[in-house]
């Protein structure tokens, strides 16, 4: 500015900016040393910066800095330290088969907390936060299992997954009766009857439906109608149900077939994550 | 302070302030924008990135449509408590194809650049309905219109020609048979399926909203959601020759 108006402010003593707007006018009040200072140094801090971390582009590459840090090697640094600590147990976890690791002490433990934590971060979406399931993802905390409960049979599941996309993942395919027009919508009606009876007394089917149920569900259901796990056909006669709600979806799943896909975690996990899941799933409530 | 006395100039000519600060701004573009387009070493060397399948870039449209990236990322960043849920850490040559990135700012929901074949088609039918069937304690809002708008794709060999336009290495045949491979995608018996996957070797082929009558906008959405984060074989992967 110039300064021609420059006046010093009789009752602070500072200069004025020298503007002036209807009389009013303007204090040119320094800034406080401290900020200053501050100011400064900020301003050494980036002029060194430059030559310490990764900054000026180059021809075919960066300036990568004296110190040549990435936030890459960090994660992996950070990583090998808490991997070296945890494949203490991870390796013997690893190289033990699932019933040996469930009966050490220290393992077994350190298998139920990694399970724990993989668990909420992998399979809580389908199977719920506390395994409790939903309509057409299986509750894991009873002992009512699709593909076996055992602990070798949870840990498969797990691994290849459940018509999953690995050349070894669990498969089976209910027919669809009525589309497929394997049985007409009496007969379906009368074996899903023979069914319901199955799990209740109270229900009579009509005569005739045994035959239906025992030429089209026994081969794998089970001629009791209990189920095959070896097949992953579902055990009939429990109250426990996968899709049934009421009458019409029993009679929509036999018409029209019905079959959830559980992903393959092999590739996703590693192994002892994996059979850490096992022992956890397998601890919930049901495992055989 | 002669120099400094010369701010009055620009203080008091608008235009010449706009000019200044252009300039400064500038500056700044060009040593921090302009090198990333032409350091070769800002982007991976990996194995398995192609271009999306037509399928999978109408369902990207979607999710860009719906703003998806107002609740999702898709960046993995490299710190070990995401790595350690999401997977590996995302790679810049992930999204070389990506126009724009959907790399995403914020998290109220959790990130999804790893999110393919993590869960099932049916799993994402019903959560894209009604989120809470099974995940109760979600705030994410349904989407049921998806399931009942048929897929406008009459227009998405014009799609793939800007993205070929752009640089993503889509060939003329792509670009040429870009409907067609939309809708071998959805069914493995179609004629085209062979050609198909000739194109695009590692993609997914199934009706992906359960319902073969109809190309939904489910469909193209959960085809895309169903491939985030599968392409790179990690594997083939070299760390140290790839660290940036």
């Amino acid at each position: 500015m110039s300064d021609d108006n420059k006046e010093i402010d009789e009752v602070t003593g500072t200069d004025t900016t020298g503007h002036e707007w209807d009389g009013i006018k303007e204090l040119n009040t320094p800034m406080p040393r401290w900020w200053i200072y501050t100011f400064i140094v900020c301003c050494i801090w980036g002029f060194a910066y430059q030559f310490l971390y990764p900054s000026w582009p180059l021809i075919d590459s960066y300036y990568e800095g004296y110190f040549a840090e990435t936030q890459r090697d960090r994660v992996h640094a950070e990583l090998a330290s808490y991997n070296q600590i945890r494949n203490i147990s991870a390796d013997k976890i690893k190289s033990m088969d699932l019933a040996a690791i469930k009966n050490d002490h220290d393992l077994n433990i350190f298998a139920l907390e990694g399970g724990k934590a993989a668990f909420g971060d992998n399979c809580a979406p389908c199977h719920g936060t506390g395994a409790q399931g939903f309509v057409g993802y299986p509750n894991l905390n009873d002992d009512d299992w699709i593909w076996g409960g055992s602990l070798d049979d949870i840990h498969t599941t797990i691994n290849y997954g459940i018509r999953g996309v690995h050349e070894d993942t669990r498969i089976n395919e209910m027919p669809a009766y009525l589309r497929d027009e394997l049985l007409n919508k009496a007969e379906i009606n009368d074996v899903v009857t023979y069914v319901e009876s199955l799990a209740d007394n109270s229900i009579h089917p009509a005569a005739g439906s045994s035959e239906i149920f025992a030429d089209n569900c026994a081969l794998c259901h089970g001629e009791d109608g209990k189920g095959l796990q070896e097949l992953g056909a579902p055990d009939l006669t429990d109250a426990i149900k996968l899709y049934v709600t009421d009458r019409d979806s029993m009679i929509d799943i036999v018409s029209y077939s019905r079959g959830g896909v559980m992903p393959s975690w092999n590739g996703r996990l590693d192994e002892a994550t994996i059979k850490s899941l096992a022992i956890y799933v397998h601890t919930l409530g049901g495992g055989e | 302070m002669k120099l400094l006395d010369k701010h009055a100039f620009f203080e008091k000519n608008s235009i010449f302030l706009l000019i200044g600060i252009l300039i400064v701004i500038s500056i700044g573009g060009l040593v921090e924008i302009v090198p990333l387009f032409y350091l070769e070493n800002t982007i991976e060397k990996v194995e398995g990135m192609r271009p999306y399948t037509p399928l999978e870039l109408a369902g990207r449209n979607i999710y860009v449509r719906e703003g998806c990236y107002n609740c999702h990322s898709q960046m993995i960043r490299a710190t070990r408590d995401e790595v350690e849920r999401y997977g590996h850490y995302s790679l810049a040559a992930e999204s070389m194809y990506d126009h724009p990135f959907q790399w995403g700012s914020k998290r109220n929901g959790p990130d999804l650049a790893r999110v393919g074949n993590k869960y099932s088609d049916e799993w994402h039918r019903e959560h894209m309905i009604k989120p809470s069937s099974v995940v109760p304690e979600t705030i994410m809002p349904g989407y049921p219109f998806l399931a009942k708008a048929n897929l406008k794709y009459s227009q998405i060999d014009m799609d793939l020609k800007v993205n070929q336009m752009i640089g993503v290495p889509y060939s003329d045949e792509q670009v040429e048979n870009a409907i067609a491979d939309l809708k071998a995608q959805l069914d493995e018996d179609s004629d085209d399926y062979d050609a198909f996957i000739e194109r695009y070797p590692t993609a997914q082929v199934r009706d992906f909203d359960g319902n073969p009558a109809k190309i939904s906008e489910l469909d193209a959405l959960i085809a895309y959601l169903q491939m985030l984060g599968t392409l790179v074989d990690f594997s083939l992967y070299n760390e140290s020759e790839n660290n940036r």
